[in-house]
């Protein structure tokens, strides 16, 4: 257990080197958040119908996204991991005495964790003091928040089963590209990332609820800003802890039978 | 039984053949063609604890391959191997906690941080205890010179000094086998030396044993009694390598400074001409021994001085492998 830590620390002292990265990913939320925003409210306020969350809810919805985006998108790929397939490096990571599954999901949840912790703190403080309607709202409740940690933490470590996935099918065809982009742009919009998931048409809603990936950030922002009751909140944390363990238990199948006919490429 | 057994160990990579041009790109898209490259194919040896091998082989003879196998990373084909009385691809876990693998091409330490840090991340990995872990670590840092190195980010080393932070790295778990492809690729002699004489020192007092792969003949020289030669994934020779020496050196290169005239005549000088001190003669050991020649010259006039030497072990590798077509 103790070198998955020491991997997660060393992702993060790793991480620090890169202090501009870290600046310019804040700009970008500012950016996003901003001209995101900006659209809920010109649809709000030309009056649409059955809307189903008010606009406070949405704002709020929407920094949450902005401020964890690191912790919880799909298409951040962990180059570091592609690399060592794609060049060989991953001869060294099969010399070393510890299951090649979980090394990576440490890797992986490590960098997350890494990039988010430098980030998420300036976006939520300022924002919580902009006036409205760019204003970040509290919690809908003190257990709504405790729910929210929860299940962002699950989110968390959903996220990650699902990423580690990826590398793990490019030791067989050695590119990410093609079949992983689809998967993964697909899963960032059903997570919803891009638009929260209680505008979806009602058909994709239905969709969605069977798939592991609006389990990911959506629960979470949604219990926070009240949308979504504490009872339905525990049954979705449910869903969550059963998508773990389902991605991680067949992650390391894959892996066992992936590593067998593994080629190191570039001799 | 031997403490590394390797018994008829085979291994075929699938490769994708395309020619060259858009048309051929194209066509591939739709069907490709493998072809079967067999990068090794039965190939047995068995090594004795303690031991140095030298493993070498033309590029692409399949060493970098026989090193994978042996430290568990890739699984062949068909055959047996039995390492310390574990199947390296079997007990893989187990079994690498045994060993240290270098891999001259590819770097283990982390990018952006000093190595120091990747140690301390093998320190939790091989799980060493923190004492044996400090002793170590220290020992290694002395050895290798690496108190100047250690705490800068590793991508602001030179090859040199990264490659002495690859070695520590490699050992600070203090395997009993310890494979190296390519240890010395790309150094400065001083580094070369440094990792040399390191090698033999580890070797000599812990009785790691080591099997190294270089294309730098003065590695295996410096290091390796015992060689192994493949090529086209067979093995060709196995033995001495003061035996292969003998098989191939048969020329010698003297030079003799004198100041009489020398007039000789054998079947074992092949060549001789006249210097500005004296004569360099290129004599065939088969006909005619060193002190056979020395006693011919010594009758005939007097030496000053006499210099003999070896033919360079690069040759003897070329006309090795031009002797078995590899």
């Amino acid at each position: 257990m103790r070198a998955y830590i020491t991997y997660f620390k060393l992702k993060f002292i790793s991480s620090l080197q890169y202090r501009m990265a870290a600046w310019a990913g804040i700009a970008t939320q500012f950016f996003f958040g901003f001209v995101y925003i900006m659209v809920y409210v010109a649809f709000y306020e030309s009056g649409g119908n059955h809307l189903p969350m008010e606009l406070p809810q949405v704002v709020t919805y929407l920094w949450l996204n902005q401020a964890f985006l690191a912790l919880v998108n799909q298409f951040t790929k962990d180059q570091e991991l592609y690399k060592l397939i794609k060049e060989g490096g991953i001869s060294y990571e099969l010399a070393r005495p510890k299951n090649l599954y979980f090394m990576w999901y440490f890797k992986v949840i490590g960098q997350r964790l890494a990039n988010v912790t430098l980030r998420f703190l300036p976006l939520i403080l300022v924002t919580s003091l902009l006036p409205k309607p760019f204003h970040l709202g509290a919690p809908a409740s003190f257990l709504h928040f405790l729910f929210f940690l929860l299940s962002l933490g699950l989110g968390t470590l959903l996220v990650t089963a699902l990423t580690v996935f990826y590398p793990i099918i490019t030791l067989l065809t050695m590119n990410e590209k093609g079949t992983v982009t689809l998967i993964i742009t697909i899963g960032d919009i059903l997570s919803g990332i891009v638009v929260p998931i209680p505008f979806f048409p009602r058909f994709l809603q239905i969709i969605s609820s069977f798939l592991p990936f609006q389990y990911i950030s959506d629960l979470p922002f949604r219990l926070y800003v009240g949308d979504i009751s504490l009872q339905y909140g525990v049954f979705g944390m449910c869903i969550q802890f059963i998508w773990i363990i389902l991605f991680i238990l067949l992650g390391n199948i894959l892996m066992k039978i992936n590593i067998k006919r593994v080629v190191v490429q570039g001799g | 039984m031997s403490f590394i057994e390797v018994k008829q160990i085979s291994k075929t990579f699938r490769v994708n053949k395309k020619k060259s041009g858009l048309k051929e790109s194209i066509k591939s898209f739709f069907k490709r063609d493998f072809i079967d490259v067999k990068a090794v194919e039965d190939i047995s040896f068995s090594i004795e604890e303690g031991e140095i091998v030298g493993y070498i082989g033309p590029n692409g003879a399949g060493k970098s391959t026989t090193i994978k196998i042996l430290s568990g990373i890739l699984i062949p084909d068909s055959g047996e191997c039995v390492i310390d009385q574990m199947t390296p691809w079997k007990n893989r876990v187990k079994y690498v906690k045994k060993i240290g693998v270098v891999f001259g091409q590819r770097s283990q330490l982390w990018w952006d941080i000093p190595a120091e840090d990747t140690f301390d991340l093998l320190k939790d990995i091989y799980e060493i205890p923190e004492e044996e872990y400090q002793t170590t670590k220290e020992d290694l840092i002395y050895r290798l010179n690496l108190q100047d190195i250690i705490n800068i980010p590793v991508r602001q080393l030179s090859l040199g000094q990264r490659m002495r932070c690859e070695i520590a790295a490699s050992l600070l778990h203090n395997p009993k086998i310890l494979f190296l492809d390519e240890p010395t690729i790309g150094l400065d002699a001083v580094s070369k030396q440094v990792v040399r004489d390191f090698i033999k020192k580890i070797n000599k007092e812990k009785k790691t044993t080591v099997i190294l792969t270089s294309h730098d003949m003065a590695d295996i020289t410096s290091l390796a009694k015992r060689i192994i030669l493949i090529g086209k994934g067979h093995v060709l020779y196995d033995g001495s390598l003061k035996k292969l020496q003998n098989m191939y050196e048969t020329e010698k290169y003297v030079s003799i400074k004198t100041k009489d005239k020398l007039s000789i005549r054998n079947k074992g000088i092949k060549e001789k001409t006249k210097t500005k001190e004296g004569y360099d003669l290129i004599i065939d050991t088969r006909y005619i021994t060193i002190s056979e020649l020395l006693n011919i010259v010594s009758k005939k006039i007097t030496i000053d001085d006499i210099e003999i030497d070896h033919e360079n072990i690069d040759n003897i590798i070329v006309k090795l492998y031009e002797d078995y077509k590899i």
